[in-house]
């Protein structure tokens, strides 16, 4: 039998499988975390980034990775962190995006809040704190509609 | 001093400050004023907890006798400890510990924004990663300052009276010695007291928007840098390493 190594789109595809543990609705491909893929002979090579210093789901995405590409018969297999350049969320693909608004995140914005509400698309909101219930997201609420929900922060 | 003994001293000096002010706000965690301060309060320590695993993690890497930041930040004792004085002040009430967190933030965010061109690489891209967060961190803290200083007669009495308490202890972060030297020589990190104007001017400004008088003293308590610590520190330790001292080597 001849061991063939799966193409880089192939990788790419399984990894844009793998669930974000705090956002399921996202892959850690569009999370933008994913910095590179490569072969050194028949080892696999993925290069990811923490999206905040702290972020407690880092190792769980890391085992999350290995179990997938393991699952795929990735037999050699080396996660390397990498820290430069830092994480942006202008690295959220535009799939992600519609993701998290269609889940009820607001996703990032340059402005630096919410341009709508996720649930009623008003754009009467206020900010009720610059935190939230993960490091890469703060609380608003729509005044309209007068729901709390999560905004992904712009970093 | 060689130029690695210096930046290993130096790599503490932040790696120390993040992870000692991590454990004072997380002593919040179920005990803020509300529920949204409690998250972010929760947040911030978790951001600065992450920033010491990156520093303490280069820290033991220059210093070549295999620690991780684990055991920096569990097997040290206070003389080994070499953050700010300023970080290991007790909480207070809630208006004191955003005070404290303020004029951390205020000075940390200049550090990084200087490190970020650091000609050690390894150094310039942690501080690249730890300012995005530490620019929200100060965003925050000063909003709150203003918003307390500038609130009630109550709260600013508080703010006033945190200020007071906390001010004598700004002035060790700008004490610049041999490693100091060394380090802003090479071009790796800049020299502690180049950072004074800076701060001053940022710090003055969202004071008098917070309708905060600073105090008229220079004097300067000091000795974190170099390991001399106030009786707080060793408290903190107590809690933070008595599951690696009672259990050495113990995981989950």
């Amino acid at each position: 039998m001849v061991n063939t190594l799966p193409s880089f789109d192939t990788v790419w595809e399984w990894l844009d499988a793998v669930p974000d543990p705090e956002i399921p609705v996202i892959s850690l491909v569009d999370l933008g975390i994913i910095r590179g893929v490569a072969f050194e002979g028949d080892k696999l090579i993925v290069n990811v980034t923490p999206t905040y210093s702290g972020c407690p789901a880092t190792s769980i995405i890391n085992l999350d990775i290995e179990t997938a590409l393991r699952a795929k018969g990735i037999k050699q297999l080396e996660l390397k962190r990498q820290l430069s350049p830092p994480w942006t969320t202008d690295w959220l693909s535009q799939k992600g995006r519609n993701a998290l608004e269609e889940y009820g995140i607001a996703p990032p914005q340059p402005a630096g809040g919410p341009s709508k509400c996720p649930q009623c698309g008003d754009n009467n909101l206020s900010r009720i704190s610059q935190f939230g219930s993960t490091p890469c997201k703060a609380q608003w609420r729509c005044d309209d509609c007068l729901e709390p929900f999560d905004y992904f922060k712009c970093i | 001093m060689t130029r690695d003994e210096a930046l290993f001293e130096f790599l503490l000096r932040l790696g120390d400050n993040t992870v000692v002010l991590s454990h004072r706000v997380s002593e919040w965690i179920g005990h803020s004023p509300v529920l949204e301060e409690d998250i972010a309060l929760a947040n911030t320590a978790l951001d600065l907890i992450g920033q010491t695993r990156f520093w303490l993690g280069l820290a033991g890497e220059v210093e070549g006798k295999g620690r991780t930041a684990d055991n920096l930040a569990y097997l040290r004792d206070a003389w080994d400890y070499r953050n700010l004085l300023l970080v290991e002040r007790p909480n207070g009430d809630f208006g004191k510990t955003m005070m404290r967190q303020f004029l951390f933030d205020a000075w940390q965010s200049l550090m990084l924004g200087k490190l970020l061109t650091s000609s050690d690489p390894r150094v310039a891209e942690i501080a690249a990663k730890a300012s995005k967060e530490v620019a929200y961190h100060l965003e925050r803290s000063a909003d709150t300052i203003v918003g307390l200083g500038d609130g009630t007669e109550d709260s600013h009495n508080r703010m006033q009276a945190a200020l007071d308490d906390l001010w004598d202890y700004t002035g060790e972060m700008f004490i610049s010695d041999e490693v100091d030297e060394v380090l802003s020589t090479a071009g790796i990190a800049p020299n502690a007291a180049s950072l004074k104007e800076e701060w001053e001017e940022l710090v003055g400004r969202i004071l008098k928007d917070a309708t905060l008088t600073i105090p008229d003293s220079s004097y300067a308590h000091k000795g974190g840098k170099s390991g001399v610590h106030t009786e707080h520190l060793g408290f903190i330790l107590a809690d933070m390493q008595f599951l690696q001292r009672a259990y050495p080597g113990a995981s989950w």
